[in-house]
């Protein structure tokens, strides 16, 4: 059963019912699931959780859906001890959340799977969005288990290699000829006009619910303890925002001690509001146009953006951009110390992290637990330049002159 | 009557402008303010317009070419 009880403005506080909502019709902030925490903190123990199913649903006591949920296996991915990187970076422990291990590849499944179950519970037949790749990729996959229609919506000039990726499960494939502006501007047309579950526009209080399972895989993944520092990406910073929710809500549910954690933001430079904002000290997110490779968290108007900004304060925490160069070296550091390949997303948070403890921002004993959101395939023409094999002719003498001799 | 619900963002030089209620009285569009922040360098206002369609285009329209920028409350939608 679901302990949620109401959809609440984060800035005025008003109530609304849990129907499809995302901002409130006073101040148009954004709005949040609330709990009956004292039911749920009945409900819900490390015993109970740890006999649960080996995915994000062994938490269904702290996410806002009722019994039948649309699963396809998201979550309770590895949390790997980085010592190889931990010694190149100068960190002691410091562990890597590998969330390329979700079935469609990013941890967009987390979100998409709790968004899809309410948008089931709440009569929609049809769900739809807009992505670049990982969203759309999730949201196919889910409504194809969940026998729903979905439409997807994708700007033209996202490279055919990514749409197979979306296409395989059979969404309404719609690409558009546009600008990204323009596709949004579309897509809040479409939103008004079409009584869709648009998945991160009118249900996303719900899918914003499904991040905060990051945070409790962690928390229990590090036996039952938060880490000192958490180092993640923002693209409107809803992920962000929830990582700490998860943490947060473990310590007031009596499942981990309290919370000291420090919640550090990256974003590429070219698309970092939340980051420019918060290195100037302000509390508003100037919008920017996006300009970068890591397409995936390249949002120019974040949705959350003053939520992040206020996490990474209040949390002790901080923000840091990287530029692309600098985030492709991240994604090859990850690729070749750690064995894991990410998309750009991740060489952001790698090479983030690493601006973040030369400056001296977290330091080399502190528990550091970088988010790698999603997998490097999708998107692995940012990196095609490493490809630089050694030619050969099928005969020793070709292997040893090319190669060498002193193989 | 259409709505759109939008932020202005102001830079320095326009913030003691009337820009919403030149957007009133030029365009017919009335502007509905929710949230603001303005200080003496910098300033934004969330804030719904109602008005004919082609009248919120064209105020937009003008109140952009002014240097304000002009973004949907709901942020980016095409998401990664
Ligand atoms: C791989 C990856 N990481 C991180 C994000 C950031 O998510 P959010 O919009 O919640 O900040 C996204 C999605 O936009 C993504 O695709
Ligand atoms: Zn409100």
């Amino acid at each position: 059963m679901s302990y949620a009880t109401a959809l609440r403005c984060r800035k005025c506080g008003r109530e609304y019912p849990l129907e499809p909502r995302n901002l409130c019709n006073f101040c148009f902030s954004p709005l949040e699931v609330s709990y009956d925490y004292k039911s749920m903190a009945k409900a819900v123990s490390r015993q109970k959780i740890a006999a649960g199913p080996p995915d994000m649903w062994r938490y269904h006591d702290m996410l806002p859906v009722g019994d039948e949920v649309v699963n396809i296996g998201a979550g309770f991915t590895p949390l790997i001890k980085a010592d190889r990187l931990g010694r190149e970076l100068g960190l002691d422990e410091l562990y890597i959340k590998n969330d390329c291990l979700n079935p469609t590849y990013s941890f967009k499944d987390r979100v998409v799977s709790v968004a899809i179950t309410r948008a089931r519970e709440l009569g929609f037949d049809t769900v739809a969005c807009a992505s670049t790749g990982n969203l759309a990729a999730s949201v196919a996959a889910h409504a194809a288990k969940a026998d729903m229609k979905a439409y997807v919506f994708v700007p033209a000039d996202v490279g055919a290699g990514k749409l197979t990726g979306i296409a395989i499960y059979n969404p309404v494939l719609v690409t558009v000829n546009g600008s990204y502006d323009d596709v949004n501007r579309l897509c809040g047309k479409l939103v008004e006009k079409y009584s869709w579950g648009f998945i991160n526009v009118n249900l996303r209080p719900y899918y914003a619910e499904g991040s905060k399972t990051l945070g409790f895989e962690v928390a229990e993944q590090l036996g039952w303890h938060a880490p000192d520092c958490v180092v993640a990406p923002a693209a409107s910073g809803l992920l962000f925002t929830r990582i700490w929710k998860g943490l947060d809500e473990l310590s007031m549910l009596g499942l981990i001690k309290e919370v000291n954690t420090h919640m550090y933001v990256t974003q590429a430079a070219g698309s970092s509001p939340i980051v420019s904002a918060f290195e100037a000290g302000s509390l508003h997110v100037n919008p920017v146009k996006p300009n970068t490779v890591a397409k995936s968290i390249a949002i120019g108007n974040p949705a959350d953006g003053y939520y992040a900004l206020r996490v990474a304060r209040q949390s002790g925490g901080g923000a840091g951009a990287v530029s692309d160069d600098e985030l492709i070296e991240g994604m090859k550091l990850l690729a070749q110390t750690e064995g894991i390949f990410s998309e750009a997303a991740g060489g952001v948070v790698i090479a983030g992290l690493r601006k973040l403890v030369s400056s001296g921002a977290i330091k080399k004993n502190q528990l550091t637990v970088a988010f790698i959101t999603g997998a490097g395939p999708r998107t692995q023409e940012i990196v095609s330049d490493i490809v630089q094999p050694l030619a050969i002719q099928p005969t020793l003498e070709s292997f040893e002159e090319v190669v060498g001799e002193n193989v | 009557m259409a709505k759109r619900r939008v932020m202005f963002t102001f830079p320095q030089e326009l913030i003691r402008e009337p820009v919403i209620y030149n957007l009133g009285q030029q365009f017919k569009v009335v502007g509905n303010i929710r949230r603001a922040d303005i200080s003496e360098d910098k300033g934004w206002v969330v804030l719904e317009l109602e008005g004919k369609e082609e009248d919120i285009e064209q105020g937009i329209a003008w109140v952009t070419s002014k240097g304000i920028r002009v973004d949907p409350i709901i942020g980016d939608i095409v998401e990664g």
